[in-house]
């Protein structure tokens, strides 16, 4: 618990190393992402912490192959890549639902880029929303909808996408705290079935407990891995239980020092 | 939405009467300032001759409109997919809107004949400005959140450009063309007033040759129902192609 630095054991869904990245700003340069190391094993939940403004969001553009990195190496399936366009699915907080669309034809976004949407993608798209009670608002446009609602399609078509690594960034980070707790069981539901890589961002110390098998905890910028925190908690989870309060201290203090740094 | 068009019209009918009255009142001669009752008895003696014209100044300024709405958004997503071409063209198409178009309109007239060209021309020039921008400013002001994500799924630009950046920019368009066919009455008019034998602006002219004020009245009347419902028909048009933005805009 908490060690410094990640592993590299054979069997790895998605693993980075010594990933580096600093932007220019103005002739002075802005390190943002010191040293990112971690792994990522075939249906694993793994939740990434840090302080705002740390980097998070940059490491996923950095994954996704939006945002070139300065160094490091990307490995999808134990092999080398360019970056992970094209393999992985990528939520933001926003929900960028186009407002043109109607939530079924935005949810078919993925299948529609990809050659076509027929009707067995359909289907799928109309059980999934469905299981996340969307069912009967296939043909509203997203300004009809509330924004959990919203985020829900979201969630949706990022299923669609079909890849097996989900990078969700912050992606309930706008809803209040009823909605948030309905989509994270909606979440973890849908990441049992479909047994996908999910890597979470989150600010949200409980929502990394409940929902992740690790933890990992980030340094303020230019963020390095501060930790790694295995949570061994059979799910269904609760936040009472003893062994969720005692990570929950560990997880605070860690983060803690990191936004006195932020603050300093 | 009753008091929008019954407060107005209320302002209206009293203007009108006053108007009559001040008339009769002061004896004003017709062919200076004709009585309300005058010009509404031409409306009906002249509707044949008013109509006419009228479809003259119509086609004029459909086809211009058209003309320029074609080379317009062409334009435009030329100079967007091509920074040279932006480069080359922008600064032509800015300009090109120091000259007054009453300034050419003789040589329009000259090159193009007394005929529907001048006019169209002339409509045309009027109307390509405010597409041509709004259209560029409409391609490049998508989110570039949303261009993101179909570049995560490996979406070509020509699928980039059609399923975000069109969409983005239609109500951008749609702002141009409002704009566009609020002045492209003005290009028919002044392309009728420099040389025409027909269109609504010729009729005006005519008109003030022969002292029939009333008929100018007439004119300007069906000009203003032609200009507001050109203007209702793209609004109308807007509406069909954007049925998204009727919930936008209760939010
Ligand atoms: N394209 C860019 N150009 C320049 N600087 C950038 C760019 N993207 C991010 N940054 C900077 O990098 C730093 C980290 O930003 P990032 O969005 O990755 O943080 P974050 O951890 O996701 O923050 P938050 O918790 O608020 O979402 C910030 O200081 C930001 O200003
Ligand atoms: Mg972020």
């Amino acid at each position: 618990m908490g060690k410094k630095g990640a592993s590299f054991p054979g069997n790895n869904k998605l693993s980075l190393r010594e990933i580096k990245k600093s932007f220019s700003k103005d002739g002075s340069s802005l390190a943002v992402l010191l040293d990112i190391s971690l792994s990522v094993r075939q249906g694993e939940f793994i939740s990434i912490l840090g302080p705002s403004g740390c980097g998070k969001s940059t490491l996923f553009n950095v994954v996704v192959g939006l945002v070139q990195r300065d160094g490091g190496i990307i490995s999808i399936d134990n092999r080398e890549v360019e970056n992970g366009l094209g393999d992985v699915a990528y939520m933001q907080q926003k929900d960028l639902l186009f407002p043109w669309r109607t939530l079924l034809q935005n949810v078919l976004l993925g299948p529609e880029i990809s050659g076509g949407v027929h009707e067995e993608a359909r289907s799928e798209a109309l059980e999934l929303m469905t299981r996340v009670g969307l069912r009967g608002f296939e043909g509203n446009y997203p300004a009809e909808l509330s924004m959990g609602m919203r985020q829900r399609a979201a969630l949706v078509r990022t299923l669609l996408f079909h890849k097996d690594i989900l990078l969700l960034d912050e992606p309930f980070g706008a809803l209040d705290a009823m909605t948030r707790s309905v989509m994270q069981h909606i979440l973890l539901g849908l990441w049992m079935d479909y047994r996908k890589t999910i890597l979470l961002v989150t600010h949200d110390v409980e929502e990394a407990l409940l929902l992740s098998d690790r933890i990992y905890v980030l340094t303020a910028r230019p963020a390095a891995v501060k930790g790694e925190v295995s949570v061994d908690i059979t799910r269904p989870r609760k936040v009472t239980d003893l062994s969720f309060v005692d990570l929950k201290g560990v997880l605070l203090d860690m983060l803690q020092g990191e936004i006195e740094r932020v603050f300093a | 939405m009753t008091r929008r068009i019954l407060y107005p019209s209320i302002l209206l009918v009293l203007f009108v009467l006053f108007w009559e009255l001040m008339v009769w009142q002061f004896q004003v001669p017709h062919y200076i300032l004709p009585a309300p009752s005058r010009i509404i008895r031409t409306l009906t003696v002249q509707q044949s001759l008013l109509l006419h014209h009228t479809f003259v100044t119509l086609e004029e300024i459909i086809v211009g409109f058209l003309l320029a709405f074609v080379v317009g958004v062409g334009l435009a997503f030329l100079m967007f997919q091509f920074p040279v071409l932006e480069k080359t063209f922008y600064p032509i198409v800015i300009g090109s809107q120091t000259i007054p178009v009453f300034a050419i309109a003789p040589l329009l007239v000259l090159w193009f004949g007394y005929g529907l060209s001048s006019k169209v021309v002339m409509a045309a020039l009027i109307v390509f400005f405010p597409i041509v921008v709004n259209t560029l400013d409409g391609l490049k002001g998508a989110d570039p959140d949303e261009v993101n994500l179909l570049r995560i799924l490996k979406a070509n630009r020509w699928q980039i450009l059609w399923k975000v950046r069109v969409p983005s920019a239609l109500p951008f368009i749609f702002s141009g063309c409002k704009i566009g066919i609020s002045v492209s009455t003005i290009g028919a008019i002044i392309g009728e007033w420099v040389g025409s034998k027909e269109g609504l602006g010729y009729l005006m002219l005519h008109a003030n040759a022969q002292l029939q004020i009333s008929l100018i009245f007439a004119s300007l009347i069906y000009l203003t129902i032609l200009g507001v419902g050109l203007f209702y028909l793209v609004v109308l048009m807007e509406r069909r192609a954007m049925p998204w933005k009727r919930f936008s805009e209760i939010r």
